[in-house]
This record gives structure tokens, sequence and C-alpha cells, in this order.
């Protein structure tokens, strides 16, 4: 932790001096499964270790009761509960693909209940942890990978974007939500709003981010750029995307970034929590790299046997982001066994209802596929609407 | 289909150009956008412009000139030197309630943005069920013959046309140029402006306190026998000169401007088409899956017993936009136009 910090809020900003990235690992290193074994570098922000200890940073701090700990611990475990299931339904057919979570939940509950009702939040399509903090229950993620939706929940009503699937795209449209909330005059003091963004380390390669990035700053939005570095972009590495370490990047664009050690629920919410306050109060943007690990595949069709070492999750497994603030409750008596069995009960209420409700999902009908093309109907549409109504109205009686 | 009401005190704050109430004048065709911009942002305060050069400079086409220095920079938005990040922050702006009007500086540069174009403005209202509305308008000017370099004289609407989820209109004259971008602004759905450039100049009278004709629809703007000519955009202005010079032959041509892309709207069309037997389609884009080739797919389709010929089209050719000394052979012009007619007329 010798490195430059982030001053507190409300000092100038300075960034990390962009040092050079240690070399990319060599293949024989990878082989080793020494990629694993990084840090995250100095920079990283760590409020609780994977021992489960707490420990001092000097610039981020966070005031957290047992209550608290026991609330991302149910978020954690719950949101992990939903994502296993989701993918066992995969398996079993139920849905098409899913998109786990699984090792990434400390870098979207700590975000999340970072968040303020005014705040709005632009995600991926990996954010379940995001949109669980959003309001937006599990069931409602199911459509879009079971194929009856394109999303179910309501962003106006939720503050929670829309899962954005062309990589990269919605950093733009955060920009611009962001440039809309300092129009608006709702930026200035600390009730003021701010929006955050979500993305990968993949996605920083796409002109969509750099974009994004160059519009937040020449127009000082308030937006955070959060980006879950969970170390592979399908089979990709982390070097395929990047030279310097990826919270670097911000000061070229002339905002402050920060590493934060993103399986540390604590640090996650620290690490947020100031950078949205430095967004609403107008000294946004800001980039914070959630340095994490994709525990899971890339999706339920990706297979990481070809391109990854088991050894390489075993030592992250290490570093479990649930785990440790089990270990840290235990040890400091903030949570007894009544409690973690109350969580299990609940996860398993959870998962019951997230089958149920999967398996009863109705299929939309063909009148489906043309509602909503536009706000003003288009004859030619609605020609081909009724058209093929009628096609199906002329098997009436039979199997069609 | 939202036809703006009509203001009619829209323009008088809009400086010494602009027309007093209810007078017409006489206005070039890129004055005739200005003014219709400024009407929509004198109407509605969350109408804002964002594009390059737009600022001070009022475009390198001058159609935003002034409205920088009487509306602010919070509502004229000089950019950065991205077309992905006009769209894409366009979209944002939608979704925080804005209604913003994109300038693409020339048709070539669209291409960056298109992929937020056709992934996120033209979804998004299906995606989500029609809660998320995206009254986001991208004005483009488009087409040929003023000389320019590559990437300056496309014609790159079909692509657009052929995404659902956006509606696509051109304009061809003065009068269209300041309702339909009023119009545009005010429709939720996302609409992609073409602008002929090489029209901005032309001229027309202009009534502000005429009542206007719906956006989507489109005109017979010379009314004929013999054959029926359609085109859009700058080739409206080709099509009815090339109308006039048949009339010396004793050909009564038809002239129908499409307006609206997509949707098109072709009850006009057909019921021309059903009267003259003779259908030339004219265009600056290529021929090849078209708005050209839907309009003659169409018209085969509903007018297949009418048809004393097949359609025929005079379009840019299948290649590349030429070098700009090329481009006179390029573009449709009177000539090649009245030869089709003949060829139709003598099928």
């Amino acid at each position: 932790m010798s490195s430059p910090q982030q001053p507190p809020h409300g000092e100038a900003l300075a960034v990390g001096a962009p040092t050079a990235t240690s070399a990319a690992p060599t293949a024989q290193q990878v082989i080793a499964g020494l990629r694993a074994t990084t840090e995250g570098g100095d920079d990283l922000v760590q409020l609780l270790t994977p021992e489960g200890e707490r420990v001092q940073h000097p610039q981020f701090e966070v005031d957290v009761t047992a209550e608290d700990l026991q609330g991302f611990y149910r978020d954690m475990v719950l949101i992990r509960r939903a994502d296993r299931e989701a993918n066992a339904l995969q398996r079993q057919g139920q849905l098409g693909i899913w998109v786990p979570l699984l090792g990434q939940e400390a870098a979207q509950i700590g975000a999340g209940r970072a968040l303020k009702p005014q705040d709005m939040a632009f995600p991926s399509y990996r954010e379940h942890g995001i949109a669980w903090c959003r309001g937006v229950d599990p069931t409602a993620l199911l459509g879009i990978f079971r194929g009856t939706d394109q999303g179910s929940w309501n962003p106006k009503e939720t503050g929670f974007h829309l899962y954005t699937i062309v990589i990269g795209n919605q950093c733009l449209n955060a920009a611009g939500y962001a440039m809309g909330q300092r129009f608006d005059g709702k930026v200035g003091d600390a009730d003021g709003e701010a929006t955050i963004v979500f993305f990968g380390d993949g996605a920083t390669s796409q002109g969509d981010v750099h974009e994004g990035m160059v519009w937040a700053a020449v127009y000082d939005a308030p937006l955070v750029f959060y980006c879950q570095n969970n170390q592979w972009a399908i089979s990709e590495p982390l070097e395929r995307q990047t030279r310097v370490p990826l919270y670097q990047r911000a000061r070229g664009y002339g905002f402050p970034g920060i590493r934060v050690d993103g399986n540390d629920v604590l640090a996650c919410l620290a690490v947020t929590r100031w950078a949205l306050e430095e967004c609403r109060t107008g000294n946004g943007p800001v980039l914070v790299e959630a340095y994490t690990y994709r525990m899971d595949a890339h999706t339920t069709s990706d297979d990481p046997t070809r391109y990854r070492l088991m050894d390489e999750l075993e030592a992250w497994k290490l570093k479990d982001p649930i785990e440790r603030v089990r270990v840290h409750m235990v040890r400091e008596g903030m949570a007894g066994q009544d409690f973690f069995d109350g969580v299990q009960a609940e996860a398993d209420e959870l998962a019951e209802r997230f089958r149920d409700f999967c398996v009863n999902m109705p299929n939309p009908g063909p009148e489906r596929i043309f509602a909503n093309v536009y706000a003003e109907e288009s004859p030619p549409v609605a020609a081909q609407r009724d058209g093929y109504l009628a096609y199906h109205e002329s098997f009436a009686g039979g199997e069609h | 289909m939202a036809a703006p009401t009509v203001n009619r005190t829209a323009g008088a704050a809009a400086g010494a150009a602009s027309p007093a109430v209810g007078q017409a004048q006489t206005v070039p065709l890129g004055k005739a956008l200005n003014m219709g911009l400024r009407a929509a942002m004198e109407r509605d305060p969350k109408v804002i412009v964002l594009g390059e050069d737009i600022g001070k400079l009022g475009g390198v086409f001058r159609i935003t000139d002034g409205l920088q220095k009487d509306f602010g920079e919070q509502r004229v938005l000089d950019t950065p030197l991205a077309e992905s990040g006009i769209v894409g922050t366009a979209v944002g702006l939608a979704l925080r309630g804005f209604r913003p009007v994109c300038e693409i500086q020339f048709d070539g540069f669209v291409f960056p943005a298109f992929d937020q174009i056709v992934s996120q403005l033209a979804k998004l209202h299906y995606r989500s069920q029609g809660v998320l509305k995206m009254p986001v308008v991208v004005r483009v000017p488009f087409g040929g013959g003023i000389g320019a370099v590559e990437h300056h004289s496309e014609s790159p609407e079909s692509y657009f046309a052929h995404c659902a989820g956006l509606k696509v209109v051109a304009c061809s004259n003065p009068v269209d140029a300041y309702w339909m971008i009023q119009q545009a602004i005010a429709c939720d759905d996302p609409v992609m402006f073409f602008e002929p450039k090489r029209r901005y100049w032309e001229k027309a009278e202009l009534d502000p306190a005429a009542t206007p004709q719906p956006l989507f629809a489109s005109r017979v703007v010379r009314p004929g026998s013999t054959a029926t000519l359609v085109a859009y955009g700058p080739m409206v202005r080709t099509a009815l000169d090339a109308a006039a010079a048949a009339e010396d032959d004793g050909h009564s041509l038809e002239v129908i401007d499409l307006r609206s892309l997509s949707p098109l709207d072709l009850d006009p069309v057909f019921d021309s088409v059903r009267r003259t037997g003779h259908l030339v389609l004219v265009a600056e884009a290529p021929a090849e899956a078209s708005i050209t080739s839907e309009v003659a797919a169409r018209v085969q389709q509903e007018c297949f017993y009418s048809l004393e010929a097949p359609v025929l089209r005079v379009t840019g050719f299948d290649t590349p936009y030429p070098p700009s000394k090329c481009e006179e052979e390029y573009l449709p012009d009177l000539d090649r136009v009245l030869d089709a007619v003949d060829r139709s007329l003598a099928y």
C-alpha cells in the first residue's frame, strides 16, 4: 500500500502515476497458475482480507455495524444461490443460456449497496447482484435467458437500466444520462444524483467505452465507470486487452482511477460510495476497477477448461468474497449459527420460488413479435401482424 | 403520428431572418431547417441539439447557425469528434427525458454510429415493451452533386430503412424541411432524417402559418397521367425537371415524393400506377437491396394487373461513390430519367 492514494472527497485529485504493468505472464507462468497469485498490485484498496481480517486504509474507510455485515452477507449468499440455481436450470433445459455471477458477488453487492435511490445504474449482462440491490427480483432476470422477454423490469422505477449485451454500448448511454443529470441541475451537493455504469475488462477495448470516458470527462458528467476486471473476456486474458493496469487509464482522461479488491465487499462499498459522492457533488467522473475473478464460465455455453487451468480457480477460491465475511463475523462474534441457518433457509426458499417461477413462465404468443416495435404504430408492421395473426386464425380448431 | 401542434408564434424570436407570424417568405432549404429547429427548441425546452461544429460555427452547412448563441451551450452541444458518442449519449439523454437532435456532419460519417443506432436507439422501445421511448432525431446530410471528396456524397438511407425500430424520412424542399424536422422532433420514435445537401440552397416560399402534411406520408408533387415517377430527397427536383421536359414531348408524368422511407406510404403510388400503368423509380442510392427495390416489390404485389411495363429504376450504380469528376455520370439526371420513361412507354 505504498503507492499514491486517492485523496478523500473534496480535495484536489491526484491519480496514481502510470507505472509499468507487471510484465504480462509468460505461457509458462500461466501454465503454472501464477496469474492467480497476482494480488492486484500495490494500489489495491482492501478493507477485509481473504482471511477475514479487517484492515485499515488511509483514504477509504467505512463504518459498518454487525447488522450491515449481516446484510451484505445475506445479499451475497442469496444472489449466489439464485445464480447457481439459474445455472442448474440451464443445464436442465429450462433456460437457453445463463451468465454466471459466481465470484463477483462482493464487487456487485458492494457497489450496489453504495447507490442511493436517486442514482441510475447501467448494467452489462452479468449484473445480477446490482439488480438485487436495485430491488429487481431475481425472477425478473429469467425471461431474458429463457427467451420470454428482453428485460422485464422497469428501468425508470428501479433506477436500473436494461441489460446491455453489445459490449460497451452502455458506457455511452450512461454518459448521456449522466450529462442529463447535470443539465437538469441535479449535481452539486450531497443530495445530488449520480450514475454508475458496469462493464468488464474485455469491454475496455471497445471504442464506446473510450468515447464514454471522453464524453463524461469533457462534460463533467456525474458518472462512475465501474469495471469488473474478472481477468477473462470469454477466453481472452487481460493481457489481450491492456498493457497498463486498467484503473490507470483514467489518468489519460483526466479523472481519478482506483483499483479495489473486487472480492472485498467493504472495500467495494467504500470506494464506490466515495466515487458516487464525488460525482453527485460535481467532481465526476471516476473510474473504479474492481479486481476480481470469474469463477465460472463466461456463460453456460462456454468451456473454460479449454483456456485456463483449474489451479487458477483454486487459488481464487481462497479469496472467496462470501467466505471472508463469514469468517470475519464469526471471529468477531457478529453473527451466530442462528443467523447463518436463517440465511441458508432463506436461500432455500428463494431457490424454490426461483425454480417455480422459471418453469411456469408462459411463452409469449405471436403477437409479442409485433408489439412495441414503435411508439407510434407503423402501418406496414401492423399489416404484417394482422396478416400473420389471420394466418394463425385460418388454422382455428386445428393444432396450429 | 404526432404532427406537432403548430405554434403560430414559432420563429418569432428567431432573429431578423425569421418570418413574422403568419408571414410567408422565400427561404432556402438549409435556412428552413434552421427555422424548424429553432421553432422546435422554442416550443420544448427538452429539445437539445448535438453534433460536431454545430455551435459557434453553426455547422459546416450552417443548419444550426445562431442556435447556440440563443439557446446556450447546454442545449446546443459542440461534441467531441466521435459519432458513436453523439448517438450513444443521445440515447442516454433521451432516457433522461430529453429530445436530442443529433447532427452527423456528412453521410459517410454515420457509420461509426451505426452500432448505437441499430443496437440501442432502434431497439430500446421494443426491448422494454414500450417503457422506454427514444425520441431522438439523427440528421444526416446525404447525397452527391457537390464535388466533394469520398465519404461526403453517399446515400446510406437503405441501411436504416432495413432496421426495425427506426423511422426514416427524407425532405426534398424548404417547406417540407421546415415542417418535417419539427414533426420528427415531436415523434416519440427515433427518426433518421436525411437532408438533400445539394439542395440546401434551393429556395421556396414558406408560410409558417400553414398546416403541415403528416410526416410519414408521401405526396403527389406533380399530377400526370402517362407514367409515374417516384423519387425522394435530392432526386425529387430531378424528377420534376424531367416531368417538365417530358411535357414538351406530350408526356404527362406524375411525380410522387416518397418523403417517408420507413414506413413507406405507398397508397398514392399504387393509385398512380393503377392509372398510368408505368412506373420509374429514381434515387441516388445504388439499386441493389434499396428503397427502390422495396417500392418495386410492393408495386408488383399490389398493382400486378395494372402494370403495362416492368418497373424500371434509375439510380446510382452498384459501385462505391466514384471520384467527384465522375459524379455527373453516376448520379441520375434528367436524360437518364427520360430515357427510362421512354423505355417503359415503348415496352
